[in-house]
């Protein structure tokens, strides 16, 4: 910087628009909701104000982690979230792999492989959930149903009430592989098309065999696009709900209600924050907290990981 | 590259051409499968979203697979129903809202995006450009905020809303996530490369610092901008969770939500519809899908290039 003399208040007129809505909408909120977590049988009060601690509560402390961490609805929804994210994340990691490798090796129609890959990418989760919801559907229903049929098994209910939890899990990993490629490939896509060519040249010489090029020239070159890859796909399952609900409905059998029901961490706080019990919103606050727990711990284990594993 | 290659003999030579078509034969195979499983779910919601409710009634009883309906078993009917509602005495979907969505998403993804684009690259240029006390620590604190998991903020929102009395209301749906710091760090990049000598040149000719970011830096970052637009409108056609919380009136749904509703109705199978011999909805439900979708669609057709050059050099959804 040649200029070094400050320029405060411009600095302070360009930011204000910005900073004013982010002090209201998400800096007080993130504090705000921190609090509200500790406050024991929280309830809003008419007339309160915006500050969690002038509304009701019953006392201070770890309450309502407590309730929540023994409460068999956010376990089962705790659990279901990881079997969720350890299934789906490096399924679809790898099959982008797959992919995008396989697309990156073609010249002829490329672009419109391409863009059918990237297709899924410009939808609406709700509305392609309830396509994929209808695809599988109830045992006399959905074309999935009908294929089984027509190489002779025995079609399922996979979405109704009476479907098996481990029959719907396979709806909810198919969706999320289904809508979380195009993103990857996209990624993975402009990170093959930066690799030295000289690389594959140079293994061509050798005559190195495809699968060798692949495990030992490929995936290294392209392990930053693979860490960036799996630190957003991990944070975005661990939040995933949206997904499931447009599958089955948001009915109460989804929320702790009957056996195959995908109830996630996410969805443990929207059901606090749609019910009006006295610290259900504590409740809710404390799910939100140890979800950012969680965040925080993976992304750390996979930062200490990626210091080994990435190739820069 | 292939034609860069010298063999040693014509064996060599054949080997090497037999090897190649057999691979490109596989990945091409492997390629349209994967193309296939990409578009079936997309062919399956229009082709459904067709279909006569006899048609559909039909194949559910006689269990037989029909991906290519013949002509009479088509209708715009269930589009109609969509549109317009099932009943007229009912309030249950039946205000004819769907068209009332699309204006709604229209008007939110709109204002939320002008006022994004406006605080970002305001925002953005303050970081970029202006020297300040704890601009650093500024920063750092925003990109921080990223981590957090929106819920966090959501459930304060939430009473924020209830207590200010804006349920109901577009500017519950517009302020709220009128600012993104991922997009303020997106631009802030660009900027950066800007070359400082322009600003000293600029200066020269007399602009101070505001004109510079209105003649210099916004012409040279509109791809960016035109980026960061083009992902904030289709973050509005996509968000759900937010407008569920804060609408409850028919005439404030947006799309997603909207449609979310509308699955919810079918469920219970209201009488009306039965009486209109839709004993199953798949086809009801996935025309309102495809009312979601279509709009998307042309969107992508129009900007495809913008589109994916943006979302692989940014990358966020969800």
């Amino acid at each position: 910087m040649d200029d070094t003399k400050r320029d405060g208040w411009k600095a302070l007129l360009a930011l204000a628009p910005a900073a004013i809505m982010l002090i209201i909408f998400t800096f007080f909120p993130i504090v705000n909701t921190f609090f509200m977590s500790f406050m024991e049988g929280f309830k809003l009060k008419d007339g309160a104000g915006l500050l969690a601690i002038n509304n009701g509560f019953s006392g201070i402390g770890f309450g309502g982690y407590r309730q929540v961490l023994t409460d068999p609805i956010f376990q089962s929804a705790i659990l279901n979230t990881l079997i969720l994210v350890v299934v789906s994340v490096p399924l679809t990691i790898v099959i982008s792999l797959l992919m995008a490798v396989a697309l990156n090796g073609i010249k002829k129609l490329q672009g419109l492989y391409q863009t059918i890959f990237f297709l899924p990418y410009v939808t609406n989760t709700i509305a392609l959930g309830m396509v994929f919801g209808a695809m599988f559907g109830s045992a006399d229903s959905g074309v999935i149903n009908q294929i089984i049929r027509l190489f002779g098994g025995t079609p399922k209910d996979w979405t109704t009430m009476n479907a098996l939890k481990w029959d719907s899990f396979w709806v909810i990993i198919v969706y999320t592989v289904w809508n979380g490629l195009a993103f990857k490939i996209l990624v993975f896509m402009s990170g093959l098309q930066s690799i030295d060519k000289q690389y594959y040249d140079a293994a061509k010489i050798d005559g190195t065999s495809k699968a060798r090029i692949l495990w030992k020239i490929t995936i290294p070159l392209l392990s930053p696009q693979i860490l960036y890859i799996t630190i957003t796909s991990f944070i975005g399952a661990f939040k995933s709900y949206t997904g499931v609900i447009s599958i089955f409905g948001k009915g109460e059998a989804y929320f702790g209600g009957a056996g195959n029901d995908w109830i996630t961490i996410v969805g443990y706080i929207y059901k606090q924050m749609g019910s009006s019990g006295k610290g259900a919103y504590t409740k809710g606050a404390a799910a939100a907290v140890i979800l950012l727990i969680i965040i925080l711990i993976v992304t750390a284990i996979q930062g200490a990981v990626a210091k080994k594993r990435v190739h820069y | 590259m292939a034609s860069d290659v010298y063999f040693i003999d014509e064996a060599a030579k054949k080997r090497f051409k037999r090897q190649r078509i057999v691979f490109n034969i596989l990945t091409y195979t492997f390629l349209t499968i994967c193309a296939l499983f990409m578009l079936l779910p997309f062919y399956y919601m229009i082709i459904t979203s067709l279909k006569t409710p006899q048609a559909l009634t039909n194949e559910m009883y006689t269990k037989t697979l029909n991906l290519f309906p013949s002509f009479d078993q088509l209708t715009l009917d269930n589009y109609r129903i969509v549109i317009s509602g099932y009943s007229e005495e009912a309030k249950t979907f039946a205000e004819g809202n769907f068209l009332r969505y699309y204006a709604n998403t229209i008007l939110v993804a709109v204002c939320s995006t002008a006022i994004t684009v406006i605080t970002c690259i305001l925002s953005a240029f303050a970081f970029a450009r202006l020297n300040f006390r704890g601009k650093n620590l500024l920063f750092t604190l925003l990109l921080a905020t990223m981590m957090i998991p929106g819920e966090m903020m959501i459930i304060t929102n939430f009473t924020t809303i209830s207590l200010l009395g804006w349920k109901n209301t577009y500017q519950a749906l517009i302020l709220t996530h009128a600012v993104s710091v991922f997009y303020i760090y997106y631009l802030r990049q660009t900027f950066q490369q800007i070359p400082n000598e322009l600003f000293l040149a600029a200066k020269v000719d007399g602009y101070g610092v505001f004109k510079y970011l209105w003649k210099v830096m916004i012409p040279i970052a509109m791809p960016t901008i035109v980026t960061i637009i083009i992902l904030s409108v289709m973050g509005s056609w996509n968000a759900y969770l937010w407008p569920t919380m804060v609408t409850s009136e028919d005439s404030m749904k947006l799309v997603a939500n909207g449609l979310m509703d509308l699955f919810q109705s079918f469920q219970s199978q209201p009488a009306e519809l039965l009486a209109k011999g839709y004993e199953y909805t798949d086809n009801l439900r996935l025309a309102g899908s495809f009312m979601v979708t279509l709009p998307l669609f042309v969107f992508f057709l129009i900007f495809r290039k913008y589109i994916m050059r943006g979302v692989s050099r940014s990358g966020i959804k969800g």
